[in-house]
């Protein structure tokens, strides 16, 4: 007997039962169930449903989990004994010891996410009496990448039991929630607890203990593990050691998942080939933060602006460097174009997407005491998204109405038969 | 006989539960948000408002007759914002550290809608004794409300109750904080108590459906 056939059997053994929803819910979580609709009427057929769709997300999103696992051990022993010289991908990154740091710091984030996240939507399931919503399965997945590393896992708990019920579950669930959960987690923890989110001891592993000790007298000789925002908002931008490539290919510090544009890039490739993830809302949000990025290189070419001022390390920043460094790739591809809370309309979808990109710049830029926007656009732009949308509609209906206002209308008045017809009806 | 017929009686509970003046007719919630990081603010505004509702009530019951019905919003904010400034008057001669805290907020409890809302719907047709109870009644309901918020939001935001603490000194580390909990610091921003009586709200009707709106 196939696992199909066995999970079926058990379906129908607990149907009707309490904790029906709970396991209903890991039943379809790996094979399309055996029930077809009735005959007659119309129905969709479709493989990828709600978890098809979450499953794929979670696909795009493995790779750069896997990345952040290594690198939660580079940053953390580079911040110990420097940067290695001649970088080598093999011997200096992808090595069990910066994977062990991974295992034992990444990977209980993930663990506790999924946890308490999954007992928050069982628990309402099952007081509700309805299906286990699938929506948990890709935030859950993306709580834990960004996040700050050394987040203690209680925190992210009361977070994640926020989040899950102050964001999703008051409006009604999956699909009915105003504001993406996982960014609402990132923005509880945010203004909760801003002493483990913000500043330069928190995005490399062990930050804070060493700088502990350099302040108890010890002689440690440690990199405070700074993240390149952090470097331009202090107008440090020349300490900086990192090239473009390290920026690119995610070899800095910052918030767990964030910092690989490049795995970034191709999950979001994978998204738009699968048709999962709107094109439009990337590709505009990537316009919109190259274009307040230029604004804000321009007001730094006219010398509108000058060193001493406390924004001139992030005006001057290279417009298009913003797309690689910090978060912003990643709210892009990943939180942006989360179907639920972003634009419906494709119109709507390209104001969308062009305001996130461009406030996102906007909040780095002026607020040097926490120089990372993007979960803050994003969450503005979801209260606006059906606002946008609103009227998007609005003006298609105006179009088409002046349209049939131009156009000529058969049968016309002369027609005899329009005259037959209309008076019968009359 | 008891000290209140049962009409009267209902007069001071139905305020407290099932026809709550911020759950219910969600009136007052300004003041809800802005004063209840601190338990003391917020006892002290309860019973601030319990005083100007109280006593307004029964003159503008008192005068129910003889105001033209024309200028009456005048009369009624003439009344509250005598009963106001006696009670800015008293706070800033006796708790002058509290009235700093209570800041603008007592001023503008003549703008808290359950006081005028009170005078309209009630005052205005009742007499005073009736008016009185009514007064004091809606003010206990806005009070607990408000007791409750400013508990949770000092207690989880600042670890400390009437300015006690309950968890231990969060700088020393000492008791709760030695285990690594912190302060929540949402907690003490004013969407917080938004959150906070949207949640007594969810509770309250999902104990009692019948509070629940249609729509």
């Amino acid at each position: 007997m196939s696992l199909k056939s066995k999970l079926h059997e058990l379906k129908l053994k607990y149907q009707g039962k309490k904790m029906a929803p709970a396991f209903n819910a890991f039943h379809t979580f790996l094979f399309s169930p055996d029930e077809t609709t009735h005959a007659g009427g119309t129905h969709v057929k479709s493989a990828d449903d709600l978890k098809r769709t979450m499953n794929t997300v979670i696909m795009a999103l493995v790779p750069v989990l896997i990345f952040s696992m290594f690198n939660a051990g580079y940053q953390h022993y580079s911040a110990i004994n420097g940067f290695p010289v001649d970088f080598s991908l093999m011997n200096d990154f992808l090595t069990w010891d910066n994977f062990w740091i991974g295992i034992i710091k990444v990977l209980p984030l993930v663990v506790v996410s999924y946890g308490v996240g999954l007992l928050v939507e069982f628990i309402f399931a099952v007081i509700k009496g309805h299906e286990v919503e699938e929506g948990y399965l890709v935030t859950g997945m993306l709580v834990p990448l960004i996040v700050p590393i050394d987040t203690p896992l209680w925190m992210l708990s009361v977070a994640v039991v926020f989040g899950v019920v102050i964001g999703k579950e008051v409006f009604g669930g999956t699909g009915m929630n105003i504001l993406n959960p996982a960014l609402t987690i990132r923005a509880f923890l945010f203004f909760a607890y801003p002493t483990w989110m913000s500043g330069d001891k928190v995005w490399v592993y062990g930050a804070r203990e060493r700088s502990e000790e350099i302040l108890a007298g010890a002689n440690v000789d440690a990199i405070s593990g700074e993240t390149i925002l952090g470097f331009l908002a202090q107008n440090k931008g020349a300490e900086m050691t990192y090239s473009v490539s390290d920026m690119f290919f995610g070899f800095i510090p910052g918030s767990v998942g964030e910092t690989s544009a490049f795995l970034i890039l191709l999950g979001g490739l994978f998204l738009i080939f699968t048709k999962i993830a709107s094109w439009r809302i990337m590709l505009s949000a990537v316009i919109g933060s190259l274009v307040m990025g230029l604004i804000f290189n321009q007001v730094v070419e006219f010398g509108w602006i000058t060193e001493s001022s406390k924004f001139y390390g992030l005006m001057s920043f290279d417009f298009w460097k913003h797309l690689i460094v910090g978060g912003l790739a990643f709210g892009i591809v990943y939180m942006a174009t989360d179907p639920v809370t972003g634009s419906q309309t494709n119109k709507g979808k390209w104001y969308y997407g062009f305001f996130i990109g461009f406030i996102s710049v906007m909040i780095r830029v002026f607020n040097p005491a926490y120089p990372e926007g993007v979960f803050l656009a994003i969450l503005l732009m979801n209260v606006f998204a059906p606002t946008i949308d609103h009227y998007v509609v609005r003006g298609n209906i105006k179009n088409r109405m002046n349209r049939l206002k131009n156009a000529t209308i058969y049968p016309k008045d002369s027609d005899s038969k329009a005259e037959e017809l209309k008076a019968e009806t009359v | 006989m008891a000290l209140l017929s049962k009409k009267d009686t209902n007069l001071i509970t139905d305020p407290l539960a099932d026809n709550n003046p911020i759950t219910i007719q969600v009136l007052g919630i300004c003041s809800a948000l802005a004063i209840t990081a601190e338990l003391k603010a917020s006892l002290v505004m309860a019973i601030s408002v319990m005083f100007v509702l109280g006593a307004g009530n029964v003159v503008i019951s008192l005068m129910r007759n003889i105001i033209p019905s024309k200028i009456r919003i005048i009369v009624q904010l003439i009344v509250v914002a005598t009963l106001v400034i006696i009670v800015d008057q008293v706070l800033k001669a006796y708790a002058y550290e509290l009235s700093k805290t209570l800041a603008v907020f007592v001023g503008l409890i003549i703008t808290n809608c359950i006081i005028m809302g009170r005078f309209e719907a009630f005052a205005l047709a009742n007499g005073p004794w009736r008016s009185f109870l009514d007064g004091i009644g809606n003010s206990l309901g806005y009070g607990v409300i408000l007791v409750i918020v400013g508990f949770f939001r000092e207690l989880l935001g600042s670890g400390t109750l009437f300015g006690y603490p309950v968890f231990g000194d969060p700088i020393m580390k000492t008791g709760l904080y030695s285990t690594g909990y912190e302060n929540n610091g949402f907690m003490i921003i004013p969407p917080a108590a938004l959150i906070v009586v949207g949640i007594i709200i969810w509770v309250q009707r999902s104990r009692n459906p019948a509070l629940v709106e249609e729509n």
